[in-house]
């Protein structure tokens, strides 16, 4: 039904429900002479919620033989059904068109092949010289429609629209007005989820008609997801099963073939206690109950593509109880060397901290303390918000022994270490590869990543202190400069 | 006339449609140009001299877009190929700037469309060079008497000014200055300072005659237009139909208020929209609430519409970047900081939005990224980390107002919180 998907999606075995008022409005307003009525019966059945557009649509297009706009845009969503719509309604209707998807023309020969071909056979595209122009591919265009004039209107349908602005800046101004070029009856739909706005050139071209297809409310979701409920349970279980999902996904994602992949994926649990007996499908809390927390879990790692959907459901038969999905990104699992990791805390604090509180915070002894805001106005903000800031090797070399608790000769193992968090782009070089002498760096890592492994490591209280400390800097509670003053005084390292 | 077969309603809508569809959508050339008498003449003086007399001649056509400058030029060639003496002698060659990008793909095209001696079939042999030779050769020999005047059509005019070093332009200009074969070259461009693009050599070659197409009707000239192009012809098979399209038209485009024909690129969707929308066979003639609602349509902010559609999680993610760009004055933020206004009011003023973690905020801010409601400030630099590349928000102050107003069942607080001037 959803052809564009490619999700992996478990077969399903899809019943079509058939609300006989739904028949009823269908006949009233799809009354387009020149096509047949049972066609365009069958064809807002397949397309819900979107009679409307469909309608808009036909009447646009008129009778085949007429005349059409020579462009329309249509925009709106992804997963909204524009592709779905336009190309069910050529398919079905059988007129002549050409689908072509912008992402997989790289370049507009491959664009001018796939029309040529589409329209007048291989043999036509086969005349294109290697690397066609867009004069050749309009002068072959006029030779072939001369040949065989076109007596319904032609379609062009270009998928992904927003790509064509990045291909020959002629191609998309010469492709909306294709009907007056080669004076033929042809018609380009362009399709997108960017608005007109952003397309037109500078200086104007001609002006498609624009046409949206409106985003699905939260009951047309519903309507549209229960189509596919699964045969063995009835549809208003599967229908408060994806109420129960929309409650938990609708305020974050409204994209219909997210929720449909998590829909197929959850239903199975959501299904458990009706299979083991523990509940009856009218108990919809204890239902509830059981699948939250997860779908909680899906959101943090499904939804995000940190597992994959064959992971996911092998963790679903496999586990009893809640164990700790292995997830793709690096956040549990990385396994560095010792030193490796303080490191890499010694380049974090070096790349959020301003080089001037070093004195204060690394060296045991530093002398008199001024009572000075050792924090100037413009970096209590921007020193977590703006990012890491470069540091030189030496302050980093620095900053890493007084954190490491034992005593560590600079070998040329722990140097190599470095350049192995660089190529694991844990850290950054900043600056030109052939400064040999002094090359910067830049921290790449989250806090969080850093306090993940800073709890690896058995790491003494005056780390954990370090780093907490530079929390409550970088978070604006700073509120006396005494209380700090006699913070900083209390963490022994002065 | 009771010999003729009186048509079904079916088929007078659809015979109507086709005629009308014809008319604005395939844009077919109407008898005589609207309000355009002076330049039609002006412009048909010209080319009757290079073709009847032999004298050569270049003009710019320069007129905003949707103006008629080709719709002028066709009626223009239509009326000189009816001349008997032009008919046999010109030859015309139309280029257009949008599709030969380049002055290579111009003269082959030029060389084709004259069937000089090195196209065969189809193919043009020879370089670039060769083939520059070839024409001027060709174009050189004969003079006012003996060889047969050629009309170049150039469209898109200002494009041709772009290739390398105008040779295309300047090599056009120069035949038409010297006495060599009557050439009359004619540009067609939307852009009012295409004189300034010639470079010094090709500017001084051009005889600086332009007919400029913008329009002078009074707005009563412009509706009379306007139903002119919408009324069916006299000799339509069923009379009594086309009266009465033609009477709801008169009577619709008077009523109809100024508003709905603001611009002039409009029209033509409008009218389509509304004649092919909503005409049918219930609904035969032309009603004021068609126009209005075809209006309606066509002059809808497509941001707004594509704001409905975000979810409420990126909803509050676009609520504070307004924020911070009411706080900071429009400098470029980062994802950051966005994470941190909403951080703020997931904890002090929300209660229907939980909190979410980052890397789903991440999702939806690349979604808006996607959308290009957010731009990057410097497309294209990867070397800063994701989160903190700066950004700036493509939206007004006003149309995020508006599209909250608008949005289906918006929680209460999160409405508050983008109204409240600190957040």
């Amino acid at each position: 039904m959803f052809s564009s998907s490619s999700l992996p999606i478990q077969p399903l075995c899809i019943r079509i429900i058939q609300p006989s008022n739904l028949i009823k409005r269908m006949s009233v307003t799809l009354q387009c002479p020149g096509y047949p009525e049972d066609t365009l019966r069958s064809l807002a059945e397949r397309l819900p919620c979107r009679e409307t557009q469909l309608a808009t649509l036909l009447a646009l297009m008129g009778q085949p033989d007429q005349y059409s706009y020579p462009s329309v845009f249509i925009y709106g969503h992804r997963a909204t059904g524009k592709s779905h719509v336009v190309l069910s309604i050529m398919k079905d209707l059988e007129l002549p068109h050409a689908s072509v998807d912008c992402v997989e023309c790289v370049s507009s020969g491959l664009l001018f092949h796939q029309v040529l071909s589409a329209f007048f056979g291989p043999d036509a595209a086969a005349l294109l010289p290697r690397c066609p122009s867009l004069s050749d591919f309009v002068r072959l265009y006029k030779q072939m429609s001369s040949n065989s004039p076109a007596t319904q209107t032609r379609y062009i349908i270009l998928d992904r629209a927003e790509r064509m602005r990045d291909m020959d800046f002629s191609l998309l101004p010469a492709l909306l007005r294709l009907q007056e070029l080669v004076n033929d009856n042809v018609t380009v739909i362009l399709l997108s989820e960017i608005v007109w706005e952003k397309f037109r050139p500078n200086t104007g071209c001609f002006e498609p008609l624009l046409f949206h297809f409106p985003d699905y409310s939260k009951a047309e979701l519903v309507q549209i997801l229960s189509w596919d409920h699964h045969p063995s349970y009835t549809p208003e279980l599967y229908a408060s099963y994806i109420n129960i999902l929309l409650g938990v996904f609708f305020s974050v994602c409204r994209d219909l073939r997210e929720l449909r992949h998590l829909a197929v994926l959850n239903f199975s649990k959501f299904c458990e206690p009706l299979e083991k007996g523990e509940a009856k499908e009218s108990d919809i809390h204890k239902l509830w109950k059981n699948i939250e927390p997860h779908l909680q879990r899906a959101m943090q790692t499904v939804y995000l593509r940190e597992v994959s959907s064959v992971q996911w459901e092998q963790q679903q038969m496999d586990e009893k109880e809640a164990t700790t999905l292995r997830v793709l990104s690096a956040h549990a699992h990385i396994e560095l060397p010792y030193y490796s990791k303080f490191l890499l805390i010694a380049a974090y604090l070096a790349s959020f901290n301003p080089a001037r509180t070093d004195r204060r915070f690394f060296l045991k002894s530093h002398g008199k303390i001024r009572k000075t805001n050792f924090l100037k106005k413009h970096e209590k903000t921007s020193n977590h918000l703006l990012g890491p800031k470069p540091f030189p090797l030496d302050r980093l070399m620095a900053i890493f022994y007084s954190v490491v608790d034992s005593r560590v000769a600079p070998t040329a193992s722990v140097f190599s270490q470095i350049s192995s968090l660089v190529t694991l782009q844990l850290l950054s070089q900043v600056g030109h590869d052939d400064q040999l002498d002094s090359p910067k760096y830049k921290c790449s890592v989250s806090l969080d990543f850093i306090l993940a492994i800073s709890r690896c490591v058995c790491v003494c209280v005056r780390l954990l202190d370090l780093l907490a400390l530079s929390l409550v800097i970088q978070s604006q509670v700073v509120r006396q400069e005494r209380s700090l003053f006699t913070a900083v005084s209390n963490l022994h390292l002065l | 006339m009771s010999k003729r077969r009186s048509l079904t309603e079916a088929q007078c809508v659809s015979l109507a449609q086709k005629l009308l569809r014809e008319r604005l959508c395939h844009q077919k050339l109407p008898d005589r140009p609207l309000a355009l008498d002076s330049q039609y003449k002006h412009l048909l003086e010209l080319l009757r001299r290079t073709a009847v007399h032999g004298e050569s001649n270049s003009v710019l056509i320069v007129g905003p877009r949707g103006s008629g400058k080709t719709m002028l030029l066709g009626c223009v060639l239509r009326e000189l190929m009816s001349l008997k003496e032009a008919q046999k002698n010109v030859l015309l060659v139309e280029l257009n700037g949008l599709l030969q990008t380049d002055d290579k793909i111009a003269l082959k095209e030029i060389t084709r469309q004259l069937h000089l001696e090195n196209v065969v079939g189809d193919k043009v042999f020879g370089s670039f060079a060769e083939n520059l030779a070839f024409l001027l050769e060709a174009l050189k020999k004969g003079d006012k008497s003996s060889s047969r005047p050629v009309v170049f059509v150039l469209d898109e005019f200002d494009l041709f000014a772009h290739h390398k070093n105008q040779t295309l332009l300047y090599n056009l200009l120069d035949v038409s200055q010297s006495a060599q074969t009557p050439v009359a070259v004619l540009g067609l461009t939307c852009r009012l300072d295409v004189l300034e693009l010639l470079e010094k050599r090709v500017k001084s070659r051009f005889s600086h005659r332009q007919i400029h197409l913008f329009s002078s009707l009074s707005f009563a000239q412009y509706v009379d237009a306007v139903r002119a192009q919408l009324s069916l012809p006299p000799d339509f098979p069923d009379p009594k139909f086309s009266d009465a399209w033609n009477h709801s038209v008169t009577v619709h485009t008077q009523h109809t208020s100024r508003s709905v024909f603001t611009n002039k690129s409009y029209t033509q969707s409008l009218f389509l929209t509304s004649f092919s929308v909503r005409v049918s066979v219930s609904h035969s003639t032309l009603h004021e609430a068609d126009l209005l609602e075809a209006s309606r349509l066509i002059s809808a902010d497509s941001k707004a519409i594509i704001l409905h559609g975000l979810s409420i999680l990126e909803l509050c993610l676009i609520i504070a970047m307004k924020h911070l760009n009411d706080t900071y004055d429009g400098e470029p933020f980062n994802f950051q900081m966005v994470h941190n206004e909403f951080k703020k009011f997931i904890q002090r003023k929300s209660h229907s939005i939980h909190k979410f973690e980052k890397p789903v905020v991440m999702k939806a801010f690349e979604h808006l990224l996607q959308l290009e409601l957010v731009r990057p400030v410097d497309s294209g630099v990867c070397k800063v980390q994701r989160e903190y590349q700066l950004m700036r928000l493509m939206l007004e102050h006003g149309q995020v107002m508006e599209a909250l107003q608008r949005y289906p069942q918006c929680p209460t607080d999160v409405k508050q919180w983008a109204l409240s001037a600190f957040a």
